[in-house]
């Protein structure tokens, strides 16, 4: 990098965000440039299917860093700034604000929601003005639709529930899943749902929808029909790469990168968007967790200031649905037995024929059980590939 | 140097108390407890690391 290096970040999400506070923390003393197509400063993710949709926390409670903070930083924080094409040999990034030249780029734009196909009036959600949209909509609701059956779905269902709605769970794979987890707690998610009066439809092709004054009606395959006041599809996201199509970047379900972060040179990828090559497998994998943007955004920054590597991430996720919290930490190979531990119920491991430990589960856990668990995670993590 | 937690912004995710278990500790909701207030050497090192990986950003190191 030249003498006054700049860093360009896009994506002002906690990926690019930790990228441009560890590289201060660092001693990177360039200049810092992030850029955000929200209007919002950067906030966590992770509580907008939680606290704000159900109206416990206001926008700003989800804030990372206060405005003042960033600039103590002196990171230049540009909202409202889309990028729209990146000239890699030229090294400068094309967005909505004009041209912005850079030494090194970190590509941190996430992923998009799929709307849902049959049924246009679902709202999805992955910004904080759409779960503003789906908190308004659940105070007047009576009856809710949620369409997807993963940890998001759970998630709207458990606020839908809590706000008083009566709300169904739509799904067609026959069972709910839990992020990296898959379908293992997939029969506990069904006791607690119904525990807490969510109606289940596990089973249910959705083949069309009609919307009218009284709301919208969900049509499936066996004839029936189901009429709700809010819709909300959470099906899946697509990385935000439209913007990277004549970059000459590899981009195949995302941002395709070697071991650490490095899609070219000059160039990174972290978080959703990203596609780092696994060391041990050497297939490309995206995981969409935000630990996993956090530790990522460390590993680049790192590797930018100091050219240190770091070891790969172990993928931590966790929800809290109708009061209960799941945490779950590792690999979960869906054919490995996935059992409580005898000293700590609440806790769920998955555990090879070799007695290492590739993942845990903490089902409403005493907080030092699930720990003692993820140690042993960690330790078997660094032994030899679990993945 | 010392370390300095918001238990109010904290999300429980429990990341501190798995890197630097020595400095930080969970209560029984999982929100952070502070068992460190002054910390050097190794210790310093691991509630650097602790403080980076919060997604709350709810623990802070300083001299």
């Amino acid at each position: 990098m030249g003498a006054s290096p700049r860093i360009v970040i896009v994506g002002a999400s906690i990926g690019g965000l930790t990228v441009a506070e560890t590289l201060r923390q660092e001693g990177f003393d360039g200049q810092i440039v992030l850029i955000g197509d929200e209007r919002h400063r950067p906030y966590n993710r992770p509580p907008l299917s939680k606290q704000i949709i159900n109206g416990e926390w206001e926008p700003d409670d989800a804030g990372i860093r206060s405005e003042s903070e960033i600039d103590d930083l002196g990171i230049d924080l540009r909202t409202s700034c889309a990028a729209e094409a990146l000239d890699v040999a030229g090294r400068v990034l094309h967005t909505t604000q004009g041209e912005i030249p850079f030494d090194e780029l970190i590509i941190a734009t996430g992923t998009e929601p799929r709307s849902h196909p049959l049924v246009p009036t679902a709202l999805t959600l992955r910004t904080m003005d759409d779960a503003l949209a789906i908190r308004d909509g659940l105070r007047s609701a009576r009856r809710v639709a949620v369409i997807g059956p993963g940890i998001l779905g759970s998630e709207i269902a458990s606020a839908a529930r809590k706000n008083g709605a009566d709300t169904q769970l739509i799904g067609r794979s026959g069972t709910l899943t839990f992020g990296g987890v898959g379908a293992l707690l997939s029969s506990r998610l069904v006791e607690l749902h119904e525990a807490h009066g969510v109606e289940l439809a596990l089973n249910a092709e959705i083949v069309g929808a009609s919307a009218g004054a009284g709301g919208t009606s969900i049509l499936f395959a066996d004839g029936s029909s189901e009429r709700a006041d809010l819709v909300v599809a959470m099906i899946g996201g697509a990385p935000r790469t439209q913007w990277l199509l004549s970059s000459g970047l590899t981009v195949d379900n995302g941002v395709v990168c070697d071991g650490t972060g490095s899609a070219a040179p000059g160039i990174s990828a972290v978080g959703d968007v990203a596609a780092w090559r696994d060391p041990y497998t050497g297939t490309p994998v995206r995981v969409e967790h935000q630990s996993n943007a956090i530790e990522q955004a460390i590993a680049v920054a790192l590797r930018l200031v100091h050219d240190e590597q770091v070891s790969r991430p172990v993928p931590l996720f966790w929800s809290e649905l109708h009061g209960t919290r799941i945490n779950a930490f590792g690999w979960f190979d869906q054919g490995l037995p996935f059992e409580p531990m005898d000293d700590s119920p609440a806790v769920l491991v998955s555990r090879d024929g070799t007695g290492r430990v590739h993942g845990a589960v903490g089902w409403a856990a005493p907080p030092r059980e699930f720990r003692v668990a993820r140690a042993a995670v960690a330790e078997s993590s660094t032994l030899a590939p679990l993945h | 140097m010392g370390v300095v937690v918001q238990r109010d912004a904290c999300v429980g995710a429990g990341q501190c108390a798995l890197v630097a278990p020595d400095v930080f500790d969970q209560d029984d909701d999982g929100i952070v407890l502070l068992l460190e207030p002054e910390v050097e050497g190794a210790l310093l090192v691991a509630a650097t690391k602790a403080a980076r990986l919060c997604p709350a950003r709810a623990i802070a190191v300083s001299a």
